[in-house]
């Protein structure tokens, strides 16, 4: 087991070294010149002069690999450079964005499984039955509703229907409901149908079958039997879906004003300010691999079988 | 065929219908729009539906039914468009990886595992920014996910036919490795690969008009739902209608689109 896991966190980091290089060549190639779109923003008329010099100070005239080096190494030491637009420290922001971005994602992970998975293992165990027709047409609706629409929509009916919740979140407790609930909305379809999914196919295995036979009660047969064998099954479920989180964050934030990562970066496309851009998608590229690498260990602990497959 | 398999193909040929509806009604939009989509009419701001205006008037007093019309167009094309071309190169990259193997099929492979390792949207949301909104930019962003899921299928499938007798007779035969992919291979697996790519057409519309809100994706004063719909999020309070519909529009589609992916899907496994 030992010897899959230290080879899973090998992979894991070549990954990262191969996503910041793609990370940094995006930026290298992205169009508009930094020291350009700076000296203009000063409000002063460019010259060539100026702009030369601009992009000496900036760095900019090195070649691919010393500025790809320079960056990295000051990455690994958790400087993400210079902010291009005001010339702070770009690490702080994304710190106190991604701190944000933890919070309102913990929430709606949190509200979108308290639901799921009682749902989930409800209609499974009623197959067929009304419930179970009720929980599927539901979560196959909200699995289809894109999480910008339902946060639209539940803008309208509670903040001015009801006039119960600010519309701007802007990182309080209350503001937190609104984003948080838009997120986990879909996020708890998607986990319905697929722990539904999962605990119908363990139910129809052959096990299951033999310990009814022998009169094993209904409740010890899901609960110690069938459940338990799926848990890796549903950790890998969740871990694959914080993918989509992190992408539907930043859709939500930039609606709700929530001051998180997902708000700054979008702020920082507007900007062009690359640095930002670069921290973001290898923080989250970071976060992803390293929570998909958790489940699978996760997995191995509570299913030593997964390592045969 | 059983009772079962009975319902669903039923359920599959509504659904299918449906679908089709919905891509007549964006080829034709163009015909259908009573009024000019883009024409502006400062005296007709924000007017509720009428008889003329069925779904009202935008804040430029633009006919919101012929935005809508029109934007279906862009966002079922722009879906059928993306989901096509990585259907396309997917399926090629995994034949040839699965059919040659070797160093190739290794780069290509590990490539494909490296883009499905990172969340797509927030890569496509990178990539949409750095290449500055606009459609194509919208598309590429998300194309450099998309293609993955085909190779991936495509390969695995292909592996799984390869030394079946007739690919080896007709590689006895003389049978050049193109010809064979073309007429023996790709025949054998397109199937599979086909019901992936309807089940990934909510998917993709769901992340073009995604982008659009974000105003990564298309460029006003073009059409496009999820473009519509921000950008009557600032006055929803005044002039529902004006998201209402596109918000409408959104669902129905991509909800027609999954149902028909999931009912093909369950066909195929019955």
């Amino acid at each position: 087991m030992t010897g899959r896991i230290t080879k899973r966190i090998a992979e894991l980091l070549v990954l990262l070294i191969v996503l910041s290089i793609l990370t940094f060549l995006l930026m290298y190639l992205a169009p508009g010149d930094p020291a350009q779109k700076r000296l203009s923003s000063q409000g002063v008329a460019v010259t060539k002069e100026m702009l030369d010099a601009e992009r000496e100070r900036m760095g900019l005239a090195r070649p691919f690999f010393v500025r790809y080096g320079e960056w990295a190494w000051g990455v690994i030491r958790g400087d993400f450079g210079l902010s291009l637009k005001d010339d702070m420290p770009v690490a702080p922001k994304l710190r106190e964005g991604l701190s944000n971005t933890i919070v309102l994602a913990s929430a709606s992970l949190i509200l979108s499984l308290v639901f799921a998975i009682p749902l989930g293992i409800l209609s499974a165990v009623k197959k067929n039955s009304i419930f179970d027709h009720t929980v599927r047409i539901l979560s196959f609706i909200g699995n289809s509703l894109p999480n910008f629409l339902i946060s639209v929509i539940l803008m309208y009916f509670f903040c001015i229907w009801l006039d119960l919740f600010p519309i701007i979140a802007s990182g309080s407790i209350q503001g937190l409901f609104l984003p948080a609930l838009s997120l986990a909305i879909p996020m708890c379809a998607r986990f319905t149908r697929q722990i539904r999914a999962e605990i119908q196919k363990e139910l129809e295995r052959d096990y299951v079958t033999g310990l009814r036979a022998r009169g094993v009660k209904e409740s010890d047969v899901l609960i110690k039997n069938v459940l338990y064998n799926c848990m890796g099954h549903i950790f890998t479920i969740i871990a694959l879906q914080i993918g989509t989180l992190m992408g539907g964050s930043v859709v939500i934030e930039t609606i709700f004003r929530w001051p998180g990562i997902g708000k700054l970066v979008m702020d920082s496309i507007t900007a062009r300010d690359y640095p930002v851009i670069m921290g973001f998608v290898l923080i989250m590229g970071t976060i992803y691999v390293a929570v998909n690498l958790l489940s699978d260990i996760i997995c191995q602990v509570i299913d030593p079988r997964v390592e045969n497959e | 065929m059983s009772r079962e398999k009975q319902r669903l193909k039923k359920k599959m040929i509504f659904a299918a219908v449906c679908a089709a509806i919905l891509v007549i009604i964006a080829v034709f939009s163009g015909v259908i729009a009573p009024n000019d989509p883009y024409a502006t009419n400062a005296t007709l701001i924000r007017k509720p539906p009428s008889a003329e205006f069925i779904f009202g008037t935008d804040n430029m007093g633009r006919c919101v039914f012929s935005r809508v019309l029109i934007g279906a167009r862009t966002t079922i094309a722009a879906t059928f468009f993306l989901v096509a071309i990585s259907f396309v190169i997917g399926t090629l990259i995994g034949m040839l990886c699965g059919y040659y193997g070797g160093v190739v099929d290794d780069i290509l492979m590990r490539f494909a595992d490296l883009m499905l390792a990172f969340p797509q949207m927030v890569v496509a949301i990178a990539v949409a920014g750095m290449l500055g909104g606009g459609l194509f930019g919208a598309l590429l962003a998300l194309g450099v996910t998309a293609w993955t899921s085909f190779a991936r299928l495509a390969r695995s499938h292909t592996l799984s036919i390869k030394n079946e007798p007739y690919i080896t007779v007709a590689r006895l035969s003389g049978k050049k490795g193109a010809y064979i992919i073309l007429h023996h291979i790709l025949p054998n697996i397109v199937e599979p690969v086909l019901v992936n790519a309807l089940t990934q057409i909510g998917t993709t519309m769901i992340g073009i008009s995604g982008l659009s809100f974000l105003g990564l994706g298309v460029v006003a004063p073009q059409a496009e739902w999820g473009s519509m719909i921000s950008e009557g999020r600032a006055y929803i309070q005044i002039a529902p209608w004006t998201v209402l519909f596109p918000a409408a529009a959104t669902v129905i589609t991509i909800i027609v689109f999954n149902y028909l992916g999931d009912v093909v899907m369950e066909y195929k496994n019955e």
